[in-house]
């Protein structure tokens, strides 16, 4: 079993625009079970002639069953999009939207308190569980490969690196989770690290973090009390000066606490395989599993 | 987006927050007809997007009108350096003279997005005027922190618990609460980063006035606040990072580096600044050229390297997801040819359409070595950094 996705998906694309409707080609490629669409007024047509549309996301999961949403609205209108996916009951929904105005994120995150969805991001990579064929965003599938390393990152394109270093070690991913740059957003590291806990298909975990906030630090210590798996960290942004935000609105240093030196010590005393620098996470993890 | 004091004075004045009497000027002049229109002694404060003006002379107390004059005349059209700034420091090209007060204290209040949190978090302390990450490093039970609702705003009792908790006169404290509850509404309303009052000061006849304000704009919520959008000013951001902002490019300066970084996605981005100084030399920016750059806009990021003096050698690293590592290939060779550009570049690229954009870079006849991957690059960067004469 994999975590969050896997062969039970029921895939719904929110936002086909320019980014949307390349990045949905591209998940139907990969074999992801790509259900509906959704974007007002196309009623009736289909995307790639054989997913249907519909104008709304109610009516999107009333007539396909579908249980996962992910979402390329722009900006301006993701706030709104996330709340139709939760009150339409989505299980799992992935913003991919970067840029999103914090004030609506906490609205949103606060909006969901109480309620069965599950949300990852805003502006992240998304979910990809190789085994199963299911991709929830826009990691490339043409990187990955089936295995039994669970990946949870911050970022986007190093969420890549690191497994294109696992993969040259000759080991494959039961999923790889990208939970997003920025400083309020749904699903934590702790959420993923639990989940990775309890999945059998998962050996040993893979966690990318980078300065700015405490997450880091909550990882850790969720870590040092719950997980028994082996887990390789690697922290982005140790050469970052404080007050410059690098970026992700998240990446910030704002205080002792968000340097990234201040992480890696919190997740040493945890007990997690720290990288010096990011050029190590496949060969420390090769390592470390044997 | 950073504005100025006068400008986050006057959105505070909508607000009905107490702040001083004041006014600003672009000269000499003005800032005379000013002081004499406030009338006794006045301050004179440089308008420019950093702090520590204080120590680095941008605020001066004077007595006259005339004396404002002679002050304001000393600093606007020079460039005020502080800690916060480069060595080239800002440009003064506004000064605010405001009024004095009697002042019997001085405060600190705050508010920020606490992300772990999930909401605007109101920060107080009691030790006002003080750099507050030096309180929150040395006291921080000094600092007293409420968050407010995300979807009911701050409560009067909330705003009244701060307002006791900064030991206010009796006779302020109505005032203060609601200066409190008027703040939290300026930063839910105008889509703020940071609001920080520093030093708030309760007078001696028992005010609280808003005595220094610094306002911060959310960037990417200023598509719904086209009037704050107006007030950016340019001229006080370093040339380069505007330049990136005009091209919608995520870019940092940074001061004393050689190595300029040209990378998609910011945590790949810092990454590659990481591995540059385990190389041996600092990162000369941060850059992150966005998942879906198209060829003018590579062409900009390259340039904008380019131009910065500080670049001896360019690091490009590009994993292609979305973005196609030939256009970035093609961009890249556009940008250097116009500029006829000479420097080493060390490039990593993988990912979407990577071979055709190693075989675009290897034709070009430009001075790159290309590496394989992140690790690569760190070595094959250590090489040509020896080759320029040693790491720093």
């Amino acid at each position: 079993m994999a975590i969050l996705v896997g062969p039970e998906t029921r895939l719904l694309i929110q936002g086909l625009g320019r980014d949307g409707s390349f990045q949905a080609s591209r998940t139907r490629e990969y074999g992801t079970n790509m259900v509906a669409a959704v974007h007002p007024g196309r009623d009736g047509q289909k995307f790639e002639d054989e997913v249907p549309y519909f104008s709304s996301v109610a009516r999107a999961v009333e007539a396909t069953g579908a249980n996962t949403g992910v979402i390329f609205v722009p900006a301006p209108f993701a706030m709104d999009a996330i709340i139709e996916q939760v009150d339409a009951g989505l299980e799992l929904v992935v913003c991919i939207t970067e840029g999103i105005p914090v004030l609506d994120m906490v609205k949103v995150v606060a909006y969901m308190k109480g309620k069965p969805t599950r949300l990852i991001g805003s502006n992240c990579p998304g979910v990809l569980s190789p085994a199963s064929k299911a991709k929830v965003g826009i990691i490339p599938g043409n990187i990955v490969r089936p295995g039994n390393i669970g990946v949870v990152s911050r970022s986007g394109t190093l969420t890549y690196e690191a497994i294109a270093q696992l993969v040259q070690h000759g080991l494959g991913q039961s999923t790889c989770v990208g939970i997003g740059g920025d400083p309020v957003h749904g699903t934590t590291f702790t959420d993923v690290l639990e989940l990775f806990q309890a999945d059998d298909e998962t050996e040993a975990i893979v966690l990318i973090g980078e300065i700015g906030g405490i997450r880091e630090q909550l990882a850790a210590e969720y870590i040092r009390q719950h997980v028994t798996k082996p887990v390789v960290a690697s922290i982005a942004g140790q050469s970052a000066p404080r007050g410059k935000r690098m970026g992700h609105a998240g990446a910030i240093i704002t205080g002792k606490a968000a340097l990234a030196s201040e992480k890696i010590r919190a997740l040493s005393e945890a007990g997690v395989h720290v990288v010096e620098s990011p050029t190590q996470i496949g060969a420390m993890m090769k390592e470390v599993i044997g | 987006m950073n504005i100025h004091e006068y400008q986050a004075k006057e959105i505070l004045d909508k607000y009905g927050v107490p702040t001083p009497r004041a006014e600003v000027a672009s000269t000499a002049t003005e800032a005379k007809d000013i002081a004499s229109r406030i009338g006794g002694r006045v301050v004179v404060k440089a308008q420019v997007h950093a702090g520590g003006r204080g120590k680095a002379g941008g605020v001066k107390l004077v007595d006259t009108p005339e004396q404002a004059q002679k002050e304001a005349g000393a600093l606007l059209g020079t460039r005020l350096v502080t800690k916060q700034t480069g060595v080239a420091g800002v440009p003064v090209e506004k000064v605010m003279i405001a009024e004095t007060l009697d002042i019997k204290d001085e405060l600190y209040l705050s508010i920020v997005i606490d992300g772990d949190i999930g909401a605007p978090v109101v920060m107080a302390s009691t030790e006002g005027g003080m750099d507050i990450e030096e309180v929150a490093e040395n006291a921080p039970e000094k600092i007293f922190r409420v968050a407010g609702d995300p979807l009911i705003g701050l409560t009067t009792y909330h705003a009244r618990d701060i307002a006791l908790a900064l030991g206010v006169p009796a006779e302020a404290l109505r005032a203060t609460t609601k200066l409190i509850t008027d703040l939290y509404r300026v930063f839910t309303d105008n889509d703020c980063s940071l609001v920080e009052i520093n030093p708030l000061v309760v007078t001696e006849d028992n005010r609280v006035v808003a005595l220094d304000a610094k306002i911060t704009l959310e960037d990417d919520a200023l598509f719904r606040h086209p009037d704050l959008a107006r007030l950016r000013d340019g001229n006080q951001q370093d040339p380069l990072e505007r330049r990136a902002d005009a091209a919608d490019l995520s870019y940092v300066k940074l001061d004393g580096g050689r190595v300029g970084c040209m990378v998609n996605g910011a945590g790949l981005a810092m990454a590659t600044m990481d591995i540059t100084k385990t190389a041996g030399a600092d990162p000369a920016n941060f850059l992150d050229i966005g998942g879906s750059a198209d060829q003018e806009r590579i062409e900009e990021a390259f340039k904008i390297i380019m131009d910065d003096e500080d670049v001896e050698i360019i690091l490009v690293n590009l994993f292609a997801g979305i973005a196609r590592a030939d256009i970035v290939a093609q961009g890249i060779v556009a940008a250097a040819k116009e500029t006829n550009a000479q420097l080493p570049m060390v490039v990593a690229m993988r990912g979407t359409n990577a071979e055709e954009g190693a075989r675009i870079l290897g034709e070009s006849g430009l001075n790159i070595t290309a590496a394989p991957d992140l690790a690569g690059a760190a070595e094959a960067l250590k090489h040509k950094l020896l080759e320029l004469g040693g790491a720093n």
